[in-house]
């Protein structure tokens, strides 16, 4: 039989905020246990939560930025239930009525087309602590500086039928809330966190099948490898005469595999009702409207201004504004070098390379972004050439200085003298008589391959250093 | 609407609150109380009444995003049952 595969995503996106959301603890990451956990985190007797302004501006950006309706009036609900990393007993959430209503994303498939995916509702919740299962004396151990964070949980419509649609979703929401500034989307330190609804049913089948939710993901490899691991055996058990169960599966990265976490279903009955703790929050025009006239450029609209502004195709364009910091990389080193074919080259393949083999992201590149762009100046007006701005570049890599100051200190500058090139040419033509002879007794056709043989002589002899252009042209003249 | 005596177990485990044996009924017919005179006022008309999320007529006020509270742990410890390496110590939650 044919089977269809339906996901929907549940991505937790932690706000970028200084403080939490319902109280004035520090949201920093790294610190000592506890240590940023106040009294309303902790859920001490008599306190009460106030809401930040920050949070619910992030909800408004982002809803804005996928098209979305606007929960004009929003309502904090508690969600109960008992972990001794959730001390009040309950989360504040929000249930019927959550900030961020119905929107949209588009994302690019690989064959060019793109695909909306719906937006079902984003809503406003605090996160847990963490429990750290280490052996304290057979203890479990509590940091609660974690509880209180803001999160945004975006939950998708089950739009995608694929590991690959579903990749392309959660990347596509990780570059917005970027490019919004409302998470650092760093998913090692869970700051971007994706659950994954999936199901599995015959082909032209209308119904949804029994969904199982994927959890512990957390790189986007591992999203595409747990769903289809999922995927194969739902279909595997379907088969073979069994029925999936509703439940929650744990993704083990080791293994490569899912494994039911939960036996007892009774842990989904949240009980939720509104905080009494917390009035409705109600956004005014003048909010909004603040908001909306501060909005950054967006990733399609940047792709699209990439390719046009600087003609690059649109594979370049999309690769280059895949995150935010890469595309400010980019537009730095373009305005720099005054060439951004150049500069899109460069970036694309001589750093995204050194960047790779030492594992670094773009935002600690040893060589920023008016360093490399000054360096491209240099070969745009052939101060060196492409295969000596190698050599820079690998210098500056290495800590050696600007471009300018590495050209000087290891004499690279090209030369662009004819007089100097035209010595060089002569002595290499003088140097090899046999070649030359048999060069000019050659067909037209073949004599441009053999050009090559002389070149590489005269590149030899100046250390590279000879403009290429030149070298070419005065060679053609000479041996004519 | 009446509850039974398991609904009245379920929910007081949930609710983590001990309930004992012979005080269950009497649980259940007050619950069950509360739920008939829900029962009863559903049968008002509501139509174009807003629902309340909130006795108070007001909004929810906001706070600016400012860091304000300072590391009190040590305080916060004190009172706790048992803590170890900054961290508090609960009972081990997986098998």
């Amino acid at each position: 039989m044919q089977w269809e595969t339906v996901i929907g995503l549940e991505i937790h996106a932690q706000l970028a905020t200084r403080s939490k959301i319902f109280s004035g603890a520090s949201t920093a990451f790294g610190a000592a246990p506890n240590t940023q956990a106040c009294n309303i985190d902790l859920g001490l007797p008599g306190v009460l939560p106030v809401l930040n302004r920050e949070v619910v501006r992030m909800a408004v950006r982002f809803a804005t930025a996928i098209d979305a309706e606007l929960g004009r009036r929003s309502v904090f609900a508690r969600k109960n239930y008992f972990y001794p990393d959730l001390p009040k007993g309950y989360q504040i959430s929000q249930y019927e009525l959550p900030i961020v209503g119905r929107g949209h994303v588009e994302i690019l498939l690989e064959e060019g087309a793109a695909k909306r995916i719906g937006v079902t509702r984003a809503h406003l919740e605090e996160d847990a602590g963490k429990s750290l299962h280490e052996d304290f004396h057979g203890s479990t151990g509590i940091d609660l500086n974690r509880a209180g964070t803001p999160l945004l949980e975006i939950v998708s419509e089950p739009d995608m039928r694929s590991a690959r649609e579903a990749v392309a979703y959660a990347r596509k929401i990780h570059q917005i809330v970027q490019y919004l500034g409302i998470c650092d989307g760093n998913m090692q330190e869970g700051s971007f966190r994706c659950d994954a609804n999936v199901s599995v049913r015959p082909m032209g089948e209308d119904r949804l099948g029994t969904r199982a939710e994927l959890k512990n993901i957390n790189s986007f490899r591992f999203l595409e490898r747990a769903i289809n691991f999922e995927v194969e055996r739902q279909i595997d058990l379907i088969e073979s005469g069994g029925k999936v169960v509703q439940e929650t599966r744990l993704y083990d990265a080791a293994r490569d595999e899912t494994r039911s976490m939960r036996t007892k279903e009774e842990a989904n009955d949240y009980r939720y009702f509104p905080d009494p703790d917390l009035l409705p929050v109600e956004l005014d025009d003048a909010f909004i409207e603040a908001v909306r006239s501060d909005m950054p450029e967006l990733p399609d609209a940047k792709r699209q201004r990439f390719s046009e502004a600087y003609g690059l195709s649109a594979y370049d364009a999309s690769v280059v504004t895949a995150s935010l910091s890469l595309a400010d990389y980019f537009e730095t080193v373009a305005e720099a070098a005054g060439d951004a074919k150049l500069a899109a080259n460069w970036v694309m393949g001589e750093l995204a390379a050194a960047l790779n083999k030492e594992n670094l992201e773009i935002g600690s590149s040893p060589v920023d972004a008016p360093r490399l762009g000054a360096m491209l100046r240099r070969i745009a007006d052939n101060t060196i050439s492409g295969k000596i701005a190698k050599q820079v570049f690998e210098a500056m890599w290495n800590g050696e200085g600007g471009a300018d100051e590495i050209i000087e200190a290891r004499g690279l500058k090209q030369i662009t003298d004819s007089g100097a090139i035209e010595r060089v040419v002569d002595e290499v033509i003088a140097a090899n008589p046999q070649q030359v002879e048999s060069y000019r007794g050659a067909e037209a056709a073949k004599q441009g391959k053999m050009l090559g043989f002389f070149v590489g002589q005269v590149m030899k002899a100046s250390q590279g250093k000879a403009n290429p252009k030149q070298v070419n042209e005065l060679l053609r003249q000479k041996l004519s | 609407m009446s509850l039974e005596r398991a609904d009245v177990e379920k929910i007081a485990h949930l609710a983590r609150i001990a309930v004992d044996e012979e005080e269950l009924d009497a649980v259940a017919g007050g619950l069950s109380n509360i739920l008939d005179l829900v029962e009863q006022m559903k049968a008002v008309d509501t139509r174009g009444v807003e629902p309340m999320a909130h006795p108070l007529h007001m909004v929810q006020r906001l706070r600016e995003d400012r860091v304000t509270e300072s590391d009190q742990r040590e305080r916060f410890q004190a009172v706790a049952p048992q803590t170890e390496a900054g961290l508090y110590l609960v009972p081990k939650v997986i098998e």
